[in-house]
This record gives C-alpha cells, structure tokens and sequence, in this order.
C-alpha cells in the first residue's frame, strides 16, 4: 500500500496527483450522464416531434429535467482542474501551454457556448418556440456537449500521444506545428469515440435503472400510477435498445484503442496485463491473483497464481496477429526486441543516456544564449533535437519509476471489462423483455435495472482510473515525467485543498444526489391533455 | 431595455423560465453556493498562479529552464 500511496521524498507530487485524481473522479460523475441523456432524451423528443404524442412530450420534459439537474451540479467541476494546472504543475501547463490553447480555446467558445445556449431554450422555451426549433435544440445540447468532450479528449490523448508539436528550447514550449495532429490524431479518435459511447451507455443504465425503479415502487403499491408506468416502459425500450447498440459498440471500440496503447504506450498495456515477460502468441489474462495493494515482483519474471487466461489473445488484440511479439515489462526496461518497424527497441538505459545527452543539451543551449554564443546554441540545438523523444527518461534513476502502479492497472481493467460483458448480458435480458414479455411484474429485473446505475459509473470510472494511472509517470508521454512536471510549491498546502476538497465534494455529492433523488421520486409530470 | 428588442425577448425569456421552475430553488441556491466557492474561495485563496508568483511576467520560459535543468 505504501508503494502506491507515498515515496519518499516525492510528496508534492503525490498529493497534487492525489488531488487531481479526486478532482477527476468527482468530475467524471457528471460527465457521462450529460452526454448519455443527451442522447436518449434527444431519442423521446424526435418521437413526440414525429408522432405529435403528449406523452412523448412529457416523457421527454421529464427526463430533461433529471438531465437539467445532473447538468447543474456538473457545472463548473472542469474549471478546478484548470486551477491545479496552475498552482500544482506550473511547469506542465507552462510547457503544454502553446499546444492546449487552441483545443481548450475552441472548446470554450464553441462548443460551451453552443451548449449554454441551446440547453436555455431546450429548458425553458417549451411551448415557446416551434416544435421544430425545440428538437434541434435538444439535439444541438447534446452536440454541443460531445463537442466540447471531443476538445478535451484531444488535450487528453496529447498528452498520452504528443503528435503535431516541436519543442522549442527558447520559449521553453512544446509548440503546435500542426492542429490536424493534434485535433484528429487517431488516439484522440479512438479516445473520444471510446468515452462518448461508454458515455452512452451510462446514459441508458440510468435510464433503465429509473424506469426499474418506478415499475418496482408501482408493483409494491399495488399498481398505481399508470402514466408513470408507461413512461417508464416506454423509456425501458428505448433504453434498452441504446444501451445494448452502445456495449457492443464500446467492445468494438475498446478493443481498437487497445490496439492503440499497444503502439503508443506498450507499458501501459503490460502493467494492465501483468505482463511482465512478453513473447510471441501471447496470451490474454481472464484473471490472476494479483495483490491489490502491492507492486507484484515482476523483475523475477515468474507468472502470477491463479492465471486463467485465453491462449494467443493478447498478440491478438496486440498486433492483429496470432503470433505477433508483444513486449512485458522487463522487455521495455531491457530493450533488445524487434520493433513492428524492423529497428531493435532501445534499452532503459540507452534511453536515460540519450535523456540525459537532451537535458544537458538542453542547459548548455540555454547558458549559450545568455552568453550570445551562437556557435555553441547551433551545436547544442543539434544534440537536443536528435535526443529530444528520450527527454523525460534523463529524469529517470531507476527502472521502478517507469513501471505504472500494475495491482490499479491489472483490476482496473478487469472491472471495466467484466462490467462491460455484464451490461451486454443486461441489455440483451432487457430487450427480451421489453419486447417479448410483459415485464411490468418481473420484480428481479427491476432490481436488476437499479443494481446496474452504481455498476455503471464503477465502469465509468475505472476506465479512467486505467488511463491514468497505466501512463504513469508520464504527464506527457515520454517526455516530462510528474516529479518534473510539478511546482516547487509546500505540500502542506496541497495537502490542505486536498481536503478541502474531499470534504467540499462529499458534502456536494451528497446534497446533489438528494435532489436528484427527490426529482426522481417525484416521477413525471403529465400534460393535461395527456390521457 | 427596448420593450419587443431582441434583448428584451432574450431576457424575459429566462426570466419567465427562471421562475416557473418547479425544481431550481434549492438546486440554483447549490449551484451558486458552489460557484461561489470555486471561483472566490477556492481560486484566490488556494489556488494562486505558480508561475505567476515565482517567476514573474516575462520571466517565465526561464524560470521553468531552471526548474527542469536542475532536476537532471
């Protein structure tokens, strides 16, 4: 526990990361139900436009409510993570300044702004403006909000895959040199196209987790409330239907950025994977008895107990190929091994050296400056450009430090995984029903519908969870590693907004989700003409 | 304000859908509480320019030079 808690000597950046991590999570609960309801109340308006239906229109105002409220208490969460940026990693943000500025730039002024208008007139201009203007406005809430996730996604797997940008050892930067790079580099692609649809997903399990809801209170109050009844039937079928389309769809597109961090982060894969010998025809762990608490010893090489896994699988997922290499975590630290481009990968140590070569480079570039000298800038430019993509490993002392938590990674992905099935196996039981019988009465899957809402956000959020931590400790991939990236600031005060925070988020989650309850139980209102 | 301006429209607009909400009061009191929070409280308390503070306007490519190079 201590390794993934404290290290000594490094605990500003464990509490700034701590502090971010909470910040995040907290965050992320807000998120994908904005995006998922979105969708599905975009879904029940396009029926009231296309049927004329009342109760379409009721069903629609009702769950733009719950989304209004989510909305609401989302508000603003994003914003304290920019504060971070600021006061904790002031050499990150100084460095990745150049790069995030349009991204985050357009994502304030477009995409927020189409969202904060659009969603005024999707609450409020019911019955004010045509119904047409109304549903495009519902819709443009939603797109809106997938546009601005799509900015913040970019920012996101930048970081992770940092294409489009030079470093300049003047200003100290990495500098944009191209924004379709950046904009629609294909982790970024695989990235939002993974989150958005998870979002959807989540987006459905509320849904169907509310109408369960009502269905289980009608039956144990012996039948009452039949407008409520068919909103929740008619809103379980829709639910369904979006929430099995949207797991299969995430299966396709997790396993296409799987595929991805095996290019670009193959560490990140084999701490997932506990990997710690690669080979060829690897296979895939099912599961293995991995301490949850402990970095596992993985120099040893030796397997862990209890693995169950599913031979070839992970060359599969790896490389397209059912003997394709794929390297474990000694293999990354020791190099040796053929590339996919036919070079051999380079070992820790020739890394750390040509690291090194670029900060020195790097230093002497700048004392040449100073000094006026441009013989030596030209020539110190030279070596640092050439070393520039081992920058990060010169900070690094020691093989441990590259190796991401594997106990958060390895379980991580298992939940995300296993969840995933789970709400496959759901959805299809809940389109049977929805359909094929009358399950207004089936009392288990009504509990079934509710147990899903809490799964849903663990998956949600142990996606996250996986991203993060499996590219430790890099905050940009390769190149600033998080001791560096963080301020020279006291950790006595980032301890102390850390819990500022957690209690100030605790306390808001928990009045946030007692007014959602509340709106919840009140259930639906329905129109006059609406019988 | 011109009365039927397109300011005006705009403006009662949200004020009639401000206050016939049936479900805002006590959300909207959170919501500003919580705005309140984060950007009086919490920004200029807690969380304070770094580079700003330390470095200066200007000086700050060579402020973090100095922090990165002298980390190796």
């Amino acid at each position: 526990m201590t390794d993934f808690l404290l290290s000594t000597g490094l605990e500003a950046v464990n509490w700034s990361r701590a502090q971010f991590a909470l910040t995040a999570v907290y965050h992320w609960l807000f998120v994908p139900l904005t995006l998922g309801l979105a969708l599905i109340m975009g879904i029940m308006e396009t029926c009231y436009y296309r049927t004329g239906s009342t109760f379409w229109k009721d069903t629609a105002r009702f769950w733009q409510k719950l989304f209004g409220i989510n909305f609401a208490m989302g508000v603003a969460t994003g914003i304290i993570l920019e504060f971070e940026f600021g006061t904790n990693w002031s050499n990150y943000s100084w460095l990745v300044g150049d790069v995030f500025g349009a991204p985050l730039a357009i994502e304030g002024i477009v995409a927020f702004f189409l969202e904060a208008t659009f969603v005024g007139v999707m609450f409020f201009g019911w019955d004010k403006v045509s119904k047409r203007f109304h549903l495009a406005s519902t819709w443009l809430t939603g797109i809106g909000a997938t546009i601005s996730a799509w900015w913040i996604l970019v920012a996101n797997a930048w970081m992770q895959y940092p294409v489009g940008q030079a470093f300049n050892p003047d200003t100290m930067r990495c500098e944009m040199t191209s924004f379709s790079q950046v904009a629609l580099s294909p982790f970024a692609i695989d990235k939002f196209v993974h989150t958005v649809i998870s979002a959807w997903i989540i987006g459905a399990i509320f849904v169907a987790a509310v109408s369960c809801y009502y269905l289980y209170r009608r039956q144990k109050s012996g039948g009452a409330g039949d407008g409520e009844r068919d909103v929740a039937v008619q809103s379980f079928k829709i639910a369904a239907i979006v929430g099995l389309v949207s797991s299969v769809l995430v299966m396709i597109s997790g396993d296409e950025s799987g595929y991805r961090v095996a290019k670009c982060q193959p560490m990140k894969l084999a701490a997932m994977e506990a990997l710690y010998n690669g080979g060829n025809g690897v296979s895939l762990t099912g599961v293995a008895l991995i301490n949850p608490f402990e970095q596992p010893d993985y120099i040893s090489g030796k397997e862990p107990p209890m693995k169950i896994a599913v031979p070839k699988m992970l060359s599969v997922l790896a490389t397209r190929s059912l003997d394709g290499y794929v390297p474990g975590i000694n293999d990354l630290i020791q190099g040796g091994y053929k590339l996919p481009d036919g070079t051999i990968a380079p070992s820790l140590l020739e890394k750390t050296t040509r690291g090194t070569k670029a900060i020195e480079a790097l230093a002497a570039y700048r004392q040449a400056k100073k000094d006026g000298d441009e013989t030596a800038m030209e020539e110190s430019r030279k070596v640092l450009d050439s070393n520039i993509q081992y920058f990060g490993y010169g900070y690094v002392n020691q093989a441990e430090q590259i190796v991401p938590f594997i106990p958060v990674c390895f379980w991580t992905f298992r939940l995300m995984v296993g969840l995933g099935m789970l709400f496959v196996l759901f959805f299809i039981v809940a389109l049977f029903y929805a359909y094929k019988r009358d399950f207004t009465k089936t009392r288990w899957l009504h509990i079934a519908g509710m147990v899903m809402l809490p799964l849903g956000y663990i998956a949600s959020e142990a996606g996250w969870l996986l991203a993060e931590f499996g590219r430790q400790p890099w905050t940009i991939q390769d190149m600033l590693p998080t001791w560096v990236a963080v301020s020279d600031i006291n950790v006595g005060s980032v301890m102390l907004t850390f819990f500022i925070f957690l209690v100030f988020f605790t306390l808001l989650l928990i009045v946030e989700i007692n007014i959602m309850c509340k709106a919840i139980k009140r259930g639906p209102a329905f129109s006059r003409v609406a019988k | 304000m011109k009365q039927g301006s397109l300011i005006h429209r705009v403006y009662n607009f949200y004020r009639e859908g401000f206050s016939s909400m049936d479900i805002g009061r006590v959300l909207w009191v959170v919501v500003l509480v919580k705005l309140f929070i984060i950007f009086i409280v919490l920004r200029i308390f807690f969380f304070p320019d770094t580079l700003k503070e330390k470095a200066g306007k200007g000086n700050e490519a060579e402020y973090v030079s100095g922090q990165i190079i002298q980390q190796l």
